[in-house]
């Protein structure tokens, strides 16, 4: 599992995790039953404090993502959870607010974004399909 | 729901390892501290951030004991180290900016002559970092670089594993391999069984990574104190154009700093979304970007007008 931080982002670093864990298992990179590192594991590896991942990881068993288990460390569980279709617009909501907000300080309208997306879409396509 | 792993205590719902309240300090007719109140809940991490001469110093100082408050309290487990230094020295690790050794001694007699003090030493454990940190036994601390200077003076605070680590500047002067080791160390205390950090830097990105509590010294007072998150989503970064330019630099309600030229200025605001917009229009300018800012550009911003 292989998370980046962030410092310039204005996300909390937490839920920069939060984020990327969901993140990874939407992609597929970690499966059910994955062994995630120990707390202060991936808290020496970010140079973070250990407290913030423990928040995070909180956060993503309250979310039925991870269980954690005295003994049985930190697994990934599931899955199907996150892959519901309302998680994944959750997901999308803050960085679609990020792109309206500049679209607004712009002036470009909603139609032109849409036209964007649609043509950045295409633009992606040849490197993404699978 | 006795399952989590979780052994880290949530620090809102902890003691106080640290509580200072209403302490002034004065040196001649310079105010060093000026009624500074901070709270350190058992395992936090607090960050201790100003430019040089704030009084980050200072107040580590009365923490330790080697001065006494003139008016406030300072507790440190709930002693008070001016009447009770053993009570409260005695648990502390502490690594001061200027590290102090003895150039004559030898790492490993230093090391001997250290643990000599504290009766919780842990052995295994100081070997172990001697190992980590590449350090050898026989040479002679006077001839190790700074850096080796620095990881043999954290040794020293380390390895009786205790329950405050208080590091002053532990970085300054340290090149980023050393200062990586450092902030290693500070990760692997807090997740030791919970233990409490005060360390003060200006190096802010250490500070946002490491600490969970910030507490912003400014001429002796505090300016900011709060949880890292929440002082960095108080403030917005935000470029504010004007329909016409303004004379002169603009003055906004509830900025810290404003820089630009012409009809776009850059602005540090304190306060919400809402309030910034609602300012921006009374003086004629829409908010044309806005981010959040760093801890760094907040400190600059709040540390006075001129950018450093």
């Amino acid at each position: 599992m292989q998370l980046r931080i962030s410092i310039q982002d204005g996300t909390p670093i937490y839920q920069q995790i939060v984020e990327q864990v969901k993140y990874l298992v939407a992609a597929g990179r970690l499966k059910l039953g994955d062994d995630i590192p120990p707390i202060r594991v991936l808290a020496e590896q970010l140079r973070i404090n250990p407290n913030t991942v423990a928040r995070a990881y909180l956060e993503l068993e309250r979310e039925g993502i991870f269980t954690m288990r005295q003994g049985f460390g930190t697994k990934l569980a599931q899955v199907k959870v996150l892959l519901t279709r309302r998680e994944k617009l959750r997901l999308l909501a803050e960085p679609a607010d990020r792109l309206l907000t500049h679209a607004h300080h712009l002036d470009v309208s909603l139609d032109e974004v849409i036209a964007l997306l649609r043509e950045r879409d295409a633009a992606m396509q040849p490197k993404s399909s699978q | 729901m006795k399952s989590t792993l979780i052994k880290f205590p949530s620090p809102s719902s902890a003691e106080a390892i640290i509580a200072v309240s209403g302490l002034s300090r004065q040196f001649g007719t310079k105010k060093a501290l000026n009624e500074v109140s901070i709270f350190v809940p058992r395992g936090s991490v607090l960050g201790f951030v100003g430019e040089n001469g704030a009084g980050k110093t200072t107040l580590i100082k009365h923490l330790l004991g080697s001065l006494k408050a003139m008016t406030g309290s300072v507790r440190v487990f709930g002693l008070d180290p001016v009447l009770d230094p053993v009570g409260v020295l005695s648990r502390v690790g502490y690594l001061s900016e200027r590290r102090d050794l003895p150039g004559w001694m030898r790492v490993g007699e230093f090391i001997r002559y250290t643990q000599a003090f504290y009766p919780g030493w842990d052995e295994r454990y100081a070997s172990q970092l001697l190992d980590q940190f590449q350090l050898d036994p026989v040479q002679k601390i006077k001839t190790l670089s700074q850096g080796q200077q620095a990881k043999t003076g954290l040794l020293a605070a380390l390895a009786y594993r205790p329950e405050l680590l208080i590091l002053d500047e532990p970085s300054s002067g340290l090149d980023p391999v050393v200062r990586r080791d450092i902030l290693e160390a500070i990760i692997r205390t807090v997740a030791d069984e919970g233990r409490t950090v005060l360390f003060s830097s200006h190096l802010l990105d250490e500070v946002e990574r490491v600490a969970d509590h910030v507490v912003m010294l400014h001429q002796g007072r505090v300016v900011l104190n709060g949880r890292t998150e929440e002082v960095r989503a108080g403030h917005i970064s935000a470029l504010l154009a004007f329909a016409q330019p303004p004379g002169a630099s603009p003055v906004l309600l509830g900025a810290h700093a404003v820089t630009g030229f012409g009809s776009e200025w850059r602005v540090l605001f304190g306060g919400s979304r809402t309030d910034l917009v609602t300012a921006a229009a009374l003086i004629g300018a829409r908010v044309v970007e806005e981010r959040t800012p760093t801890l760094d550009e907040i400190l600059v911003a709040r540390a006075g007008g001129k950018g450093s």
